[in-house]
C-alpha cells in the first residue's frame, strides 16, 4: 500500500528536500543576442555603395596574384567567383578583334566564338573531372579555369604592342616565346589549385584536357594577324 | 538439433553434414571473390537446394563487390560515371593497342574487358579535330609562304566542319554499325555480340592513330603525306576487321564481305576527305611560269 501510494506521487519526495542556503544559486539567465557581424553580411544596403564594390574587386585582385605566384593553396578555392574570368574573357575577345576578321569571311575568331570557346571548354574539362571522380565543385572548377588565363590574356596584349612594332620574322619569333611562356604558365597554375582534388591514378586524365584548352587558346593569340 | 537427438542416427547426421558442407562453402565464398568460388560450386555439382539460397546472396554480393549492372537512369550523373571507371595506364594501353594490330588479340576482349569507357573516343575525337585544323592551317601557310599576294588567316570556320565530320563518323557509323549486327543476329545466332558503347569505344581509339599522322601531313611533300596515310589505314583498318571478325565469322560470306568493306571503305573516305580538304597540294606554279617566261623568250628572240 506504501509503495502504491509512493508509486502514485512519484515526486512525493522531493517535497521534503529542501534547497540548502548555502548553495548559491544564481547567474543570469538572458538570451543571447546575435553578434552584430551577422547583421552585417546580410544586409548590405547600409554601407556605402562604393565599399561594397572594392570589397568584391579586392577578392578578384587577390585570386589574380595568387594566379601569378602559384603556390599549392585553397585561396581560389574557397570564395569562388566568376567576375574574373567574365573580365579575362571580355578582354581575351576584344584584344583578339581588329583583325582579319573584319574584313575576310574566313578569318580570326568573331568576339562570339572566344566567348563559346572559354566557357564551353571551361564546361567540359569541369564535367570532365567531375566524372573521373574529383571533389571539386562545379563552380570552383569553372572559377580555376577561368583565372588561369590571366597570363594568356597578358601575352595577348604584349603581342598587340609587339605587331604595332611590324610582323616580320623577329616579332613572329618574340610572340613565339611569350605564348610558350605564357601557356606553361596557365597549365602550372591551374594544375597546382586542380591537383590535390583528383584521385592520384587518374591526374593525367583531368590534367591533359586543360592542356589541350590552353594549348587551343595560345594559337588562337599566336595565329593572331592583324589587318594591314 | 544433433545433441539432442541420438548422434547415431543417420538421417539427421546427414542432413547436418550437408548443411555444414553447403554452409561452409557459403562463408568461405563470402569472404573470398565472387567468380570463382561459384565456377567451383556450380562444376562440384551441389544439392540444388544447396545452390538455391546462396546465388541469390552471391548475386547481391557480386553486384555490390563489382559494382556494376546497377540500373541507373540514363539521365543521372552516376550513368555516365561508369563510363569514366578508368584509369591512366589504362588509357594508355588502349591507345597503343588501337595502334599496334596484334593477331588473335582483340581489341574488345583483351583491352576493354566490359569496361568500355568514354574517355578515350571523346578527347581523342577532339584532339583530331584541332590537330586537323590547326595542321592544316601551318601546312597551307608553308605552302603559300613566300608568294606576295598571300595573306594568312587562322581559318576557324575549318574546325567546325572538322569537328562535325570527325564526331559524325565516331558516333553515326558505330551507331549504324551496332543497329546491322543486331538485326543479322536476330536471323543467325553469333556467340559474339558487342553492345553499342563497346563498338563505340573502338572506333574512337582506332581513330588515335590518326593524330600522329595528321602532324606528319604538315610537311608539303605528297608522297610523304601518301605513305602515312596508307600506313594509318592499313594499322586502324586491322585493328577494326580483327575485332568485328568474331562477331560476323558465323554469317553469310556476303554479309561478311559486306560488313567488312563498309568498315574499311568508311576509314577510307573519312582519311583521305580529311586531307583533300584541309590540306591543299603544293600547287605546280614553277612550271608555269618558266614555259611562260621561255615562251616570251623566244617571241622576242624571233622577232
Amino acid at each position: 500500500m506504501a509503495a502504491a501510494e509512493d508509486a502514485s506521487r512519484p515526486f512525493a519526495g522531493l517535497s521534503d528536500v529542501s534547497i540548502s542556503e548555502d548553495i548559491p544559486v544564481e547567474g543570469d539567465i538572458s538570451v543571447p543576442v546575435g553578434s552584430t557581424r551577422r547583421d552585417d553580411e546580410f544586409s548590405t544596403l547600409d554601407e556605402p555603395v562604393k565599399e561594397t564594390i572594392l570589397r568584391d574587386l579586392r577578392a578578384v585582385g587577390n585570386k589574380f596574384v595568387h594566379v601569378l605566384y602559384p603556390k599549392r593553396s585553397t585561396a581560389l578555392l574557397r570564395d569562388w567567383d566568376l567576375w574574373g574570368p567574365l573580365l579575362l574573357c571580355v578582354t581575351l575577345a576584344l584584344l583578339l578583334q581588329g583583325g582579319a576578321a573584319d574584313s575576310d569571311d574566313q578569318g580570326g575568331p568573331q568576339f562570339a566564338e572566344v566567348f563559346v570557346i572559354v566557357w564551353f571548354g571551361s564546361i567540359i574539362i569541369t564535367l570532365n573531372s567531375k566524372l573521373l571522380g574529383g571533389t571539386i565543385s562545379f563552380f570552383q572548377s569553372l572559377c580555376v579555369l577561368g583565372y588561369c588565363i590571366m597570363p594568356l590574356t597578358a601575352a595577348m596584349a604584349v603581342c598587340r604592342i609587339v605587331l604595332v612594332g611590324g610582323s616580320g620574322k623577329v616579332s613572329f619569333a618574340v610572340r613565339l616565346a611569350v605564348v610558350t611562356v605564357s601557356f606553361g604558365w596557365s597549365t602550372f597554375a591551374s594544375t597546382a589549385f586542380l591537383a590535390d582534388s583528383q584521385p592520384p591514378n587518374r591526374k593525367a586524365l583531368v590534367v591533359y584536357p586543360v592542356f589541350l584548352f590552353y594549348f587551343v587558346i595560345g594559337w588562337m593569340i599566336l595565329t593572331f594577324s592583324p589587318s594591314q | 538439433m544433433a545433441s539432442t537427438n541420438d548422434p547415431f542416427q543417420f538421417q539427421e547426421f546427414e542432413e547436418a553434414g550437408n548443411l555444414l558442407e553447403a554452409n561452409k562453402d557459403a562463408v568461405t565464398i563470402s569472404i573470398e571473390d565472387d567468380f570463382k568460388p561459384e565456377k567451383q560450386r556450380k562444376a562440384a555439382g551441389f544439392a540444388p537446394d544447396g545452390e538455391d539460397e546462396d546465388p541469390l546472396a552471391g548475386d547481391d554480393k557480386t553486384e555490390l563487390l563489382s559494382g556494376q549492372k546497377k540500373s541507373v537512369p540514363f539521365w543521372t550523373f552516376e550513368y555516365y560515371q561508369k563510363f569514366f571507371d578508368i584509369e591512366t595506364h589504362h588509357v594508355k594501353e588502349r591507345i597503343i593497342g588501337s595502334m599496334v594490330p596484334w593477331p588473335g588479340k582483340n581489341f574488345i576482349h583483351v583491352y576493354l574487358r566490359r569496361n568500355p569507357d568514354l574517355y578515350g573516343p571523346f578527347w581523342i575525337c577532339t584532339t583530331l579535330v584541332f590537330a586537323i585544323a590547326i595542321s592544316g592551317n601551318i601546312s597551307n601557310f608553308l605552302v603559300h609562304l613566300g608568294k606576295p599576294n598571300y595573306k594568312y588567316t587562322p581559318e576557324f570556320r575549318k574546325v567546325t566542319i572538322a569537328a562535325t565530320a570527325i564526331f559524325s563518323y565516331a558516333w553515326f557509323v558505330p551507331l549504324a554499325l551496332w543497329g546491322f549486327l543486331l538485326w543479322r543476329n536476330n536471323k543467325v545466332m553469333n556467340l559474339v555480340s558487342y553492345s553499342f558503347m563497346e563498338i563505340v569505344c573502338v572506333y574512337g581509339y582506332s581513330l588515335s592513330i590518326y593524330i600522329p599522322a595528321v602532324f606528319l601531313w604538315i610537311l608539303p611533300y605528297e608522297w610523304l603525306r601518301w605513305c602515312s596515310i596508307v600506313l594509318a589505314l592499313c594499322l586502324s583498318g586491322t585493328v577494326l576487321v580483327m575485332t568485328f571478325w568474331p562477331a560476323v565469322r558465323d554469317d553469310h560470306p556476303k554479309v561478311i564481305v559486306a560488313i567488312m568493306s563498309a568498315i574499311v571503305v568508311l576509314n577510307v573516305l573519312l582519311a583521305v576527305g580529311c586531307k583533300a580538304y584541309f590540306f591543299s597540294k603544293p600547287e605546280p606554279a614553277l612550271p608555269v611560269e618558266n614555259s611562260a617566261i621561255t615562251a616570251a623568250i623566244k617571241a622576242t628572240a624571233s622577232t
